[in-house]
């Protein structure tokens, strides 16, 4: 298969002051593909996220995004190349109501596609229509992780990053949501890079996984091959099934 | 009703005593420096102090007196009155409001027009200036100022405890360039807008790091710099003098209020000579003012910018992923609200006639600050509802002659200004927590438009 790569990170490192948070990591993701992240808690996940989106920025190494060099760009300038991201923690706005929460993910286009991609968002998460007119803050766990997703997807992203989606979640909950993440995948081509602790979930939904330990990737491969790997099997999955 | 909750029961009344009488024994303890020992120069110009016990017991009466009455009697009416409401099953919020309550800006609206000449009407022109002056054109500055603050703390989030420093840059442009080169008032309104909107930049850039508490500490102390330099530099601003003669607003260039010129109203239009014409003139100036400021933060609470201002309230690193430049969004923030400020500041100077530091402390700031926090950050109609209160309730004290007759002949009720300020900000504070307006209108909506109910909002963390 011939993929055409979107995302390249290429030897990162990213300190915190004088702590190596990500020591070398080298991760790709092809267009059309969803990849995930696993790790145990600690191991740089969510650091490797945000390092992609420039805050922190990587120290030494590279990150290419579509052919160009976004290593050194401001947050807010990786946003408008269309890197989308639902963030750790959601971060929606507390005091907005779900409908200027989604407003504010289409500020890029400047509302141009708005009422068309709205009702999109609506049909995929329909529990967003009936609570439009909420205050983000007032929303349950899930449906704010709904709004978090949904705000990502109004900027049209070629790329939707996803920090632990599933975090503090019920599990029926999860799974609708790695639903709506797999029928966007399918139906409309949509990039999807992953950080997941629910390593069962995230690489049966994935077409490839990464598996970071203390800030270095220490395995790949494709979905299915890592769900089969006696030592992924070991650290993530036994015991641990969600 | 169970015989319970009745007022006269045994046990509320009890507890209304014990309370009562703790109340005055805290306020006692409280108020025996403040109210109780009294310092004075003698004859000989020593300081030598006296106390007040008489003064000092009506203070703790009225302390003890208030509990007892509040728990013994107040509260348990209010409780049986929700709970009664409660039972019949009426909501709380009732989506049906009153003829008042629906057309209230209009009323308000239409009543500030007429407002000058139904004075006028009343109490004749010599009465009429205390109550233009006084109290329209002074709460209406206030209003103006909170506004502008409103755009910075209230919308964009960002706690500025120096907003004072604006207004005294708006004030010395006016006083400055017209005193020094002769411009006019119209021409200068605007241009001292743009300088203080330039020093709202020129503080935002070493700020933009910086949130909440440190942030307050360094626009304080921005403020403070402001007043020190209009202080010491004596050569141009004439430091604690102040400049005075500063001219008067002219009527678009057509009429002068100078008594004596050529061109003046009184004589254009055959009227007998008063100060009161000027004066309504200049209350229409300012409310003028306030619409446009009330205007521009409606609208760009609907445009991108102003969207970004909110988001960036709630969560700045969420903006930055969603593509917004924080750096630009908060020095717009901070030029905007200055920009008011610098305005209402030039106002000031020409309604003045005299500007000097003095006009410019700290206390200025946290008045404003405190309008803005007690109408309920954002809601432009609560702010506005806090500054009468605030302005207008600190000049109807200068009226309350009865007071010498509860706390005697030298009580000068002036004095006590900011301890009932104080009062005044705990009691709102304690039962609105929210400040007066605590809901949010949304900017969009579907199809149905539903406030933000003030119980889910959350206080802005500056």
């Amino acid at each position: 298969m011939a993929a055409e790569n979107l995302l390249k990170v290429e030897a990162v490192e990213t300190y915190y002051g004088n702590i190596r948070a990500l020591a070398g990591v080298d991760v790709e993701v092809n267009k059309g593909e969803i990849v995930s992240l696993i790790g145990a808690n600690g191991a740089g996940k969510s650091t490797l996220m945000m390092t992609i989106c420039g805050s922190p920025q990587a120290r030494t190494g590279a990150i290419i995004f579509d052919g160009e060099d976004i290593t050194k760009l401001p947050t807010h300038l990786i946003a408008r190349r269309r890197i989308a991201q639902s963030p750790e923690g959601r971060r929606i706005f507390p005091r907005m109501t779900v409908y200027e929460n989604l407003q504010m993910g289409a500020g890029l286009d400047n509302l141009k596609y708005f009422s068309e991609d709205v009702e999109k968002i609506f049909t995929l998460f329909p529990r967003l229509k009936e609570r439009q007119s909420q205050r983000g803050g007032t929303l349950s766990g899930g449906e704010q992780q709904m709004l978090s997703i949904g705000r990502a997807l109004m900027a049209r992203p070629k790329l939707l990053l996803l920090d632990e989606p599933s975090l503090g979640l019920a599990p029926l909950i999860v799974k609708g949501i790695f639903e709506a993440i797999k029928k966007l995948n399918k139906e409309e081509g949509l990039t999807v890079f992953l950080v997941e602790q629910n390593a069962f979930a995230a690489l049966k939904l994935s077409d490839r996984g990464y598996v970071m330990v203390n800030g270095k990737v220490t395995m790949s491969g494709s979905g299915k091959e890592l769900l089969a790997n006696p030592e992924v099997r070991a650290a993530y999955l036994e015991g641990g099934r969600h | 009703m169970t015989a319970a909750t009745e007022t006269g029961h045994p046990n509320v009344l009890a507890k209304a005593v014990r309370e009562g009488i703790f109340a005055g024994v805290i306020s006692f303890f409280m108020f025996l420096l403040f109210v109780g020992v009294e310092t004075y120069q003698d004859i000989n110009n020593a300081l030598v102090w006296r106390t007040r016990w008489g003064l000092l017991a009506i203070f703790v009466l009225v302390a003890a007196v208030s509990r007892f009455l509040t728990v013994g009697f107040i509260k348990p009416h209010i409780d049986r009155r929700k709970l009664a409401k409660a039972k019949s099953g009426v909501l709380e919020i009732s989506e049906q409001k009153n003829f008042f309550h629906r057309h209230f800006l209009k009323i308000a609206l239409i009543f500030l027009l007429v407002y000058p000449f139904l004075s006028l009407l009343i109490v004749g022109k010599q009465g009429s200036l205390k109550y233009v002056d006084n109290f329209g054109i002074q709460i209406l500055i206030y209003v103006m100022l909170a506004w502008g603050l409103n755009i910075v703390v209230g919308l964009a989030g960002l706690l500025d405890l120096g907003y004072v420093a604006f207004y005294a840059v708006g004030a010395y442009s006016y006083a400055l360039l017209s005193s020094y080169f002769g411009l006019s008032f119209w021409l200068l309104l605007p241009m001292s807008g743009v300088l203080a909107a330039l020093w709202g930049i020129i503080l935002g850039f070493p700020v933009l790091r910086l949130r909440g508490d440190y942030l307050a500490i360094v626009t304080l102390a921005f403020g403070e710099i402001i007043r020190l330099v209009l202080i010491n530099w004596t050569d141009v601003t004439k430091g604690t003098f102040g400049i005075s003669g500063i001219a008067k607003a002219s009527f678009f260039g057509i009429w002068s209020f100078d008594t004596g010129s050529a061109n003046s109203f009184v004589k254009a239009w055959g009227l007998s000579a008063s100060s009161v014409y000027y004066k309504i003139f200049l209350f229409y100036i300012i409310l003028a003012l306030c619409m446009l400021t009330a205007y521009v933060t409606i609208r760009l609470r609907r445009m991108p910018i102003g969207r970004a201002w909110e988001a960036l309230r709630e969560d700045e690193i969420a903006c930055r992923s969603l593509g917004i430049n924080t750096v630009t969004t908060k020095l717009t923030a901070f030029a905007t609200g200055a920009m008011f400020g610098g305005i209402a500041g030039s106002f000031f100077a020409t309604r003045q006639g005299f500007v000097s530091p003095e006009s410019f402390v700290f206390l200025e700031s946290a008045v404003i600050l405190a309008i803005v926090v007690l109408g309920g950050m954002g809601s432009l109609t609560g702010i506005a509802i806090a500054a009468v209160v605030m302005v207008g309730g600190t000049e109807v004290l200068r009226e309350m002659s009865f007071l010498k007759a509860v706390f005697g002949p030298d009580f000068t009720p002036e004095l006590y200004r900011m301890l009932l300020f104080g009062l005044a900000m705990i009691i709102v504070m304690l039962f609105k927590p929210r400040g007066f307006v605590g809901s949010r209108e949304p900017t969009a909506f579907l199809k149905e438009r539903r406030a933000v109910s003030g119980s889910f909002t959350k206080e802005g963390h500056g």
